[in-house]
């Protein structure tokens, strides 16, 4: 858990950063959201005292960063660059392997470990021993992606990690990072000011503007509960798409139709948003989706997860 | 003329050892200084990335002493390390800094900050990021740096000859006064493959990619102290006393040459130029000298001639060359200049040289001096029926005879005077000559004999003891082949000669270049 409490960071007369806390539970996914020069990167770079706070305390796990050699928190720290930040003399493997020699594993140690990453990350090994200027955009983010993985670090920051990545590119490395085991069982602090990847991406939200925290929530809570104009505002242009991404498939489970007998139980997850479920059906050229949340099996097309997603907006504003 | 014929390859291959010691003294030079210079320029370019406030200063004073002409720096070291070697090295090394400095700075600047982040975000340490990430970042322009230093360096590296730490600017300058082109380019061209050569394997070295670049820096700091021990190989060797020669003298019949010859004289030579040769006897650097026998500092170093036994050194008899057509274009000329026909003797040279070049007085003033008190001073005509042009070679006796006929031809003719001083050493001096760039100068007829005309061995050896025999000689000759007429002799005689400290000579009990000999030898 990563808790922050008045935190201040002052560049001169520049309050980058003004006073905000926040906390990050385990295994959660913040995302850091809002417009150029909010302060979003000096936040995150003073979790791993890449900048000194001018106020304020960070804690991890409850223990004061301030008071651990910098070099050693860090090394417990996943840290991942829009710009990837690889090192154009290492290759591939020996990119990944920098942390895990920083904290002295043994070679095959390391070797496992790359092999294995390699493999999640759907890079093949041929690319092993490539220098990162022979890599497409997409392969040199999933590098280093693995290079932040690699030791296994609690703790994973990432600043705008896909934002330098066509679409078509980004919309497949969001659905492999979503897939991403390991990630299930990081603590994420991810810095964009792409809001779809936020609601796609983020258990909950820090929408920031000046410094400040404006709103702190779920993507649901932020679409419907706005805390101001700032956040409607900010939200308004996507606005129809992020309550699709906002709202669950198990939150419109009560208006979805029932599958039929004998149906067999589907694979799709009650857990995921209903735009993913859209898009699972090719927004509608392809056949229906099976679903199972507790033990029922409800069966819905493109056509039905619309109608039961207005229905359910209707329902609650009544 | 046999010289003359003789083909480069002949005379390389004739010099051969002299070509390798002196290739692989330069080789190590360059490289020693080099070494030295990547040992103080790398961290103090690392430094100033730290501490960008000292980054222009540092710069600076290593642009700054890029710019100081290189006979200059190599001069400024002398007072305080003496010659030979070490300030030698002292000196390149300092031409080095800049490229070095400066290349370290900017590439290190030049690394991806993304880069540098994205390490320090790993959780290295400075020391870390410096070795991991920025110094291999940095490498290709780093190693441009050294490729500028080390081309440079052989450049430079030839000026090194002056003050006694070898090189192929022995043979270069050496060649120069000797008038023998054959010895310039045995010199010239070596140093020029070195600098080509150096400069394609660096150029080599900075193409290689990440992985090359690894074991490549890693091999260059024992490559640079191999090719830097060049230097010790060929001085492993020393000796009881130490010669200092001046390149000129080293390459003479009538100089080491004929010592060996004629003496059978082996002593640990280093060559040396004149500027410095005589301080450096003073100050027990060197033991023996090749001097000239009416140098100033003779009489101020407390030095005294050994005697030449054997006369292997030719009479030098001073006296104004003119170009006859000069001669008939100033019909005083001939009249003015010969006023100071006998006037001169040894010591009377001695003395003013020593005015000149010990008590820093001028040479016009000693000149004028002179003249007044043997009542020949005349005050100036302002004249302006024509220019005298006068030359003169770059040391001080030179200078005062410039001097002397230039007050005389004012005083006593019509003409005006241009002085072209300074015009380097005899080959200079005497191409400026014949190609009519100057009227006159003032020669010596061993000169003559031996630097100009260059005749063959027995037509010297029957010449050179007498010097009426070597002046009309020369006179002959220059008359015939040159259209160059000898006008009086001045009277004194500026022969080459071996002189010690007083003190060490009478001790050893040396007066003759036997006796030196003698004791050299002895156990
Ligand atoms: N080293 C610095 N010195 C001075 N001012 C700085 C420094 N770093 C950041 N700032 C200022 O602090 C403010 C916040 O910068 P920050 O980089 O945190 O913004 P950001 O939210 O990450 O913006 P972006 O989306 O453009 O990356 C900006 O006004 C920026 O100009
Ligand atoms: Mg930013």
């Amino acid at each position: 858990m990563i808790t922050v409490e008045q935190l201040s960071k002052h560049f001169g007369n520049v309050k980058a950063v003004d006073g905000i806390s926040f906390e990050v539970e385990e295994h959660e996914n913040l995302v850091l959201l809002g417009t150029s020069g909010c302060g979003k990167t000096t936040t995150l770079k003073m979790i791993n005292r890449l900048i000194e706070p001018t106020a304020g305390s960070i804690l991890i796990d409850g223990k004061n960063i301030l008071e651990q050699p910098p070099e050693i928190l860090r090394r417990g720290i996943g840290y991942v660059l829009q710009n990837n930040g690889l090192f154009p003399h290492y290759t591939v493997a020996e990119n990944i392997a920098i942390v895990p020699q920083l904290l002295k594993w043994d070679n095959k140690r390391i070797e496992k470990r790359i092999a294995e990453l390699m493999e999640k990350l759907h890079l093949t090994p041929d690319y092993l021993n490539v220098y990162p200027n022979e890599l497409s955009g997409g392969q040199q983010q999933r590098v280093g992606l693995a290079r932040a993985l690699v030791a296994d670090p609690p703790v994973l920051l990432m600043d705008e990690p896909f934002g330098a990545l066509d679409n078509v590119t980004r919309a497949k490395i969001h659905a492999e990072f979503k897939a991403l085991d390991e990630l299930k069982r990081k603590t994420i602090i991810m810095v964009t000011h792409d809001v779809q990847e936020a609601f796609e991406l983020g258990d909950r939200i820090c929408l920031m503007d000046k410094g400040k925290i404006i709103q702190i929530g779920t993507p649901a809570e932020l679409l419907f509960k706005p805390a101001n104009d700032f956040v409607s505002g900010f939200l308004k242009e996507q606005r129809l798409q992020l309550e699709f991404r906002a709202i669950r498939i198990r939150d419109i489970w009560n208006w979805l139709p029932p599958a039929k007998v004998n149906a067999k139980a589907g694979s799709f997850s009650a857990d995921s948003d209903v735009w993913t479920g859209l898009e699972k059906t090719k927004f509608g050229e392809s056949a229906n989706l099976n679903i199972t949340w507790k033990e029922e099996t409800k069966s819905a097309g493109f056509e039905q997860l619309i109608s039961a997603f207005y229905q359910y907006q209707s329902n609650k504003r009544a | 003329m046999n010289e003359h014929q003789q083909s480069l390859w002949e005379f390389m291959s004739q010099q051969s050892d002299k070509l390798l010691t002196q290739t692989m003294q330069h080789i190590g030079l360059t490289f020693i200084s080099l070494f030295i210079a990547v040992l103080i320029g790398l961290p103090l370019g690392i430094w100033i990335t730290r501490k960008k406030q000292f980054s222009g200063t540092i710069l600076g004073i290593a642009g700054v002493l890029q710019t100081i002409p290189s006979i200059a720096l190599l001069g400024f070291m002398i007072p305080l390390l003496g010659i030979g070697a070490k300030p030698a090295i002292v000196a390149l090394l300092l031409y080095a800094l800049l490229p070095i400095i400066r290349n370290t700075y900017t590439g290190i600047i030049g690394v991806d900050a993304a880069v540098k982040e994205a390490a320090l975000a790993m959780g290295m340490n400075k020391w870390q990021i410096l070795f991991k990430v920025e110094l291999p970042l940095a490498m290709p322009v780093i190693l441009a740096g050294i490729r500028t230093a080390t081309v440079t360096n052989v450049g430079v590296a030839t000026l090194a000859s002056y003050i006694a730490a070898g090189g192929l600017g022995e043979f270069i300058f050496g060649g120069i006064s000797l008038n023998n082109t054959n010895m310039i380019l045995a010199g010239a061209i070596p140093a020029a493959l070195l600098a080509i050569i150096f400069d394609f394997l660096l150029s080599r070295l900075q193409k290689f990619n990440f992985k090359k670049i690894k074991t490549a820096t890693a091999t260059l700091p024992l490559l640079l102290i191999l090719l830097a021990s060049l230097y010790f190989i060929p001085s492993a060797y020393g000796g009881k006393l130490t010669a200092g020669f001046t390149p000129e003298f080293m390459g003479r019949q009538d100089g080491n040459l004929g010592l060996q010859n004629k003496y059978g004289l082996k002593i640990h030579t280093i060559v040396i130029s004149d500027a410095v040769m005589y301080k450096a006897a003073y100050e027990n650097q060197l033991d023996v000298i090749s001097g000239y026998s009416t140098d100033g500092r003779l009489k101020a170093y407390n030095l005294v001639v050994l005697k030449d036994d054997k006369g292997i050194f030719p009479p030098y008899y001073a006296a104004p060359i003119v170009r006859q057509d000069a001669l008939k274009k100033f019909p005083e000329l001939e009249k003015t200049l010969n006023l100071l026909a006998g006037k001169i003797t040894d010591s009377i040279m001695t003395d003013l040289n020593y005015r000149t070049d010990y008590l820093h007085q001028s040479p016009e003033k000693v000149a004028a001096d002179f003249l007044r008190s043997n009542s020949i001073l005349k005050p100036s005509r302002n004249g302006n029926s024509g220019i005298v042009r006068i030359g003169s070679k770059i040391f001080g006796e030179q200078y005062i005879l410039a001097s002397m006929y230039s007050l005389l031809i004012k005083g006593y003719t019509d003409y005006d005077v241009a002085t072209k001083t300074g015009l380097g050493g005899t080959k200079i001096c005497f191409d400026a000559l014949t190609n009519n760039q100057i009227d006159l100068y003032p020669e010596y007829t061993g000169t003559g004999l031996l630097a100009i005309l260059q005749p063959s061995s027995k037509a010297i050896d029957s010449l050179i003891l007498d010097k009426n025999k070597t002046y009309n000689y020369v006179q002959r000759e220059f008359e015939a082949k040159y259209s160059i007429e000898w006008l009086k002799p001045i009277g004194f005689n500026n022969a080459y000669a071996l002189m010690m400290r007083e003190k060490q000579a009478k001790k050893l009990n040396i007066k003759t270049i036997s006796n030196l000999k003698r004791y050299l030898e002895s156990k």
